[in-house]
């Protein structure tokens, strides 16, 4: 279904407007939406375990900011700053997912709370835009794969495919990712049947952290610049990728390959509408809500018939 | 003790802020007669609050049907945006062809039918049985580039007196919103306590299928309560718009729906649907801007609004939360 859409989508833009079939132009769907794809794997789980996480657009954009300014302002090592902001976004992630298990409050309320509470934060640290200057990062960049004629594989395209396979593998084949999708099946029978709802919770929203502030990362490295408003809005540009990839939102059914292929399509639409220039950028705001909305009334009707049969 | 009303609690924290403020600034409670009207930083406060006061009190409502409406903000830069667009009719956008002077009443009514409309489409889908906040998200998206393709961008302006008067005039001394915040409130206070309507929406709320087997109408409680949502953020969307004499598709209603879901949980509200009070939410909501209020005139930057907001949402929450109450209890007693 997913598929079918996206091979339309692509086929028709790719008849309409002239070179959107080339390897550069795809290759560039995954470069230039790494940081969605980043996100929007972290959301698959949540979404996957019957969740949904708000907050992982601010992280980004704090851990973007807070990069930026431990790289530029404190000196530290980008390394380091890494090794610093990934068990922070643990920390955040741990926390809101020990809010909902512990007190059973509402996920979409207390990720709501950490969406703002990260922002504020970022805002905290800086409200400007800082440049990040480090021969580290460049090296960084250089990390990429060449195709011929020019074209590369860029580094973060490179780690989200990595993350990809890895959540993959994760969900398929530990004990961790059965229970990611028993618990979204349905909490209650997941809890009698003795598998730890609660524990895997916390780690599926720490690691939904662990996402979020990869994607902030690579903000601040593509972007060269930290700014605390990065990443807004992407947590809702991740859900949709999610949804129109097939994963049901109310858990326990779908996939981190159906996510890539909603973010392919979350590409193409973008892509296409540069493509053609007439379009202002207010179109892709709404071409993704109507999606978004064509796909949640799919699975609606499509949802029902299955359960019967 | 003596168990306390539901909406004493946010009152008692509305006061003692309202008077930690007295104390911090003086002259913040006084009230002067300027130019025939009252002014003093208690009106502004009232006034500032009148956007989220409207919004939360049809987020209430949702919110008690065990939903959520997440398009509030973008609601109302739509109905912003149509407002302007009637005025003003600018080039390139969709209103460019309507030439002379609208009346008042096209202007005020055409965009909040419109945001009602988008209100009880929300209302359909979650009847319809997708989850409230999906079906909700996808109207914030796609809402806010509607109303950004209904000024082409931009930001419309107007000068039209009518149209500033309904947020910068003034009626028996008192700022115009007031009155219309109070108005709604009262509306939708009669509407649902001295009807049975009220009892419907918690029975919808605490138990769809329970509420379904005595025969009360879910989907179309559901349907109602998203569209009163829809209505009462067009309104505070051409209140909005009036109060800066312009459409701005960007920024209007940016965030609010988070400071409307807060007092709704501030007043005491269950988030997870049936209970609902409507004065708690009023108080809540004037005690956000109270907060906003001393935030600002502390001097503290505003970017702390938004970690105290995140905070206190949580706290709230958890004082809500049985588990954690039974925590509490438990170590009192021990």
């Amino acid at each position: 279904m997913t598929l079918a859409v996206f091979l339309g989508l692509y086929a028709f833009a790719g008849f309409r407007y002239e070179g959107f079939f080339s390897l550069r132009v795809f290759l560039g769907f995954l470069g230039d939406n790494a940081h969605l794809g980043v996100v929007a794997i972290g959301m698959t789980l949540v979404i996957l375990s019957g969740g949904i996480d708000l907050s992982v657009g601010s992280t980004a954009g704090c851990s973007c900011i807070a990069a930026a300014l431990l790289i530029e302002k404190s000196h530290l090592h980008p390394l380091l700053v890494v090794a610093m902001l990934i068990p922070a976004g643990v920390a955040f992630g741990f926390t809101q997912g020990y809010l909902i298990s512990k007190f059973s409050l509402p996920p979409f309320l207390v990720t709501l709370a950490g969406l703002f509470f990260c922002r504020g934060l970022a805002l905290l640290l800086s409200t400007e835009s800082i440049p990040i200057n480090h021969p580290f990062l460049d090296s960084i960049k250089q990390l990429r794969i060449p195709f011929g004629g020019g074209v590369y594989f860029p580094f973060q395209a490179i780690l989200f495919v990595m993350l990809l396979v890895a959540a993959g593998i994760i969900l398929k084949f530990t004990r961790f990712g059965r229970t990611v999708y028993a618990m979204g099946g349905s909490e209650q029978s997941a809890h009698l049947m003795g598998l730890q709802v609660a524990r895997t919770r916390n780690l599926v929203y720490a690691l939904s952290g662990i996402c979020g502030v990869l994607s902030g990362l690579i903000f601040a490295i593509t972007t060269a610049s930290g700014n605390a408003l990065n990443g807004q809005g992407l947590e809702l540009d991740a859900i949709a990728a999610v949804v129109i990839g097939g994963t049901l939102l109310s858990g326990g059914y779908g996939s981190v390959w159906g996510t890539f292929l909603g973010l392919l399509i979350f590409a193409t639409i973008q892509t296409g509408l540069m493509f053609d220039g007439t379009l202002s950028s207010w179109w892709s705001k709404i071409a993704t809500g109507g999606l978004l909305l064509v796909f949640i009334v799919l699975q609606r009707v499509i949802q029902p018939r299955q359960s019967r049969s | 003790m003596k168990r306390l009303g539901p909406t004493s609690v946010p009152l008692i924290g509305l006061v003692a802020l309202l008077l930690m403020n007295a104390a911090l600034s003086p002259g913040f409670l006084a009230v002067t007669v300027r130019d025939g009207h009252l002014s003093g930083s208690i009106v502004d406060v009232f006034l500032r609050a009148v956007p989220v006061l409207l919004l939360s009190i049809g987020m209430t409502l949702v919110i008690a049907t065990g939903g959520v409406d997440l398009s509030v903000g973008a609601v109302m830069a739509i109905a912003g945006a149509v407002a302007a667009g009637i005025l003003v009719h600018p080039a390139g956008t969709p209103f460019a062809n309507i030439s002379g002077t609208p009346t008042m009443l096209a202007v005020l009514g055409i965009p909040i039918a419109v945001a009602a409309t988008a209100g009880a489409f929300n209302g359909l889908l979650v009847a319809a049985g997708i989850q409230p906040i999906v079906a909700t998200l996808a109207l914030m998206v796609a809402g806010r580039g509607v109303a950004q393709l209904l000024t082409n961008g931009q930001i419309v302006t107007f000068t039209d007196e009518r149209m500033s008067a309904l947020g910068n005039g003034f009626w028996l001394g008192l700022p115009i919103p007031i009155w219309i915040a109070a108005a709604c409130a009262l509306a939708v206070f009669v509407l649902v306590r001295k009807s049975a309507l009220g009892l419907f929406i918690s029975a919808t709320g605490a138990s769809e299928r329970a509420s379904y087997l005595v025969g009360i109408p879910n989907k179309g409680i559901k349907v109602f309560a998203y569209l009163v949502c829809g209505l009462l953020a067009g309104v505070a969307g051409l209140i909005a718009c009036s109060d800066i004499k312009g459409a701005d598709s960007h920024n209007a209603g940016l965030y609010l729906e988070l400071d409307a879901i807060l007092a709704t949980c501030l007043g005491g509200t269950s988030m997870t649907g049936g209970r609902f009070n409507l004065a708690g939410t009023i108080v809540g909501a004037i005690l956000m801007q109270t907060l906003t209020t001393i935030i600002l005139t502390r001097g503290v930057s505003l970017e702390a609004t938004l970690i105290t907001k995140a905070v206190l949402v949580i706290g709230v929450c958890l004082f809500q939360s049985p588990v954690f109450r039974a925590k509490l209890t438990r170590e009192k007693s021990a």
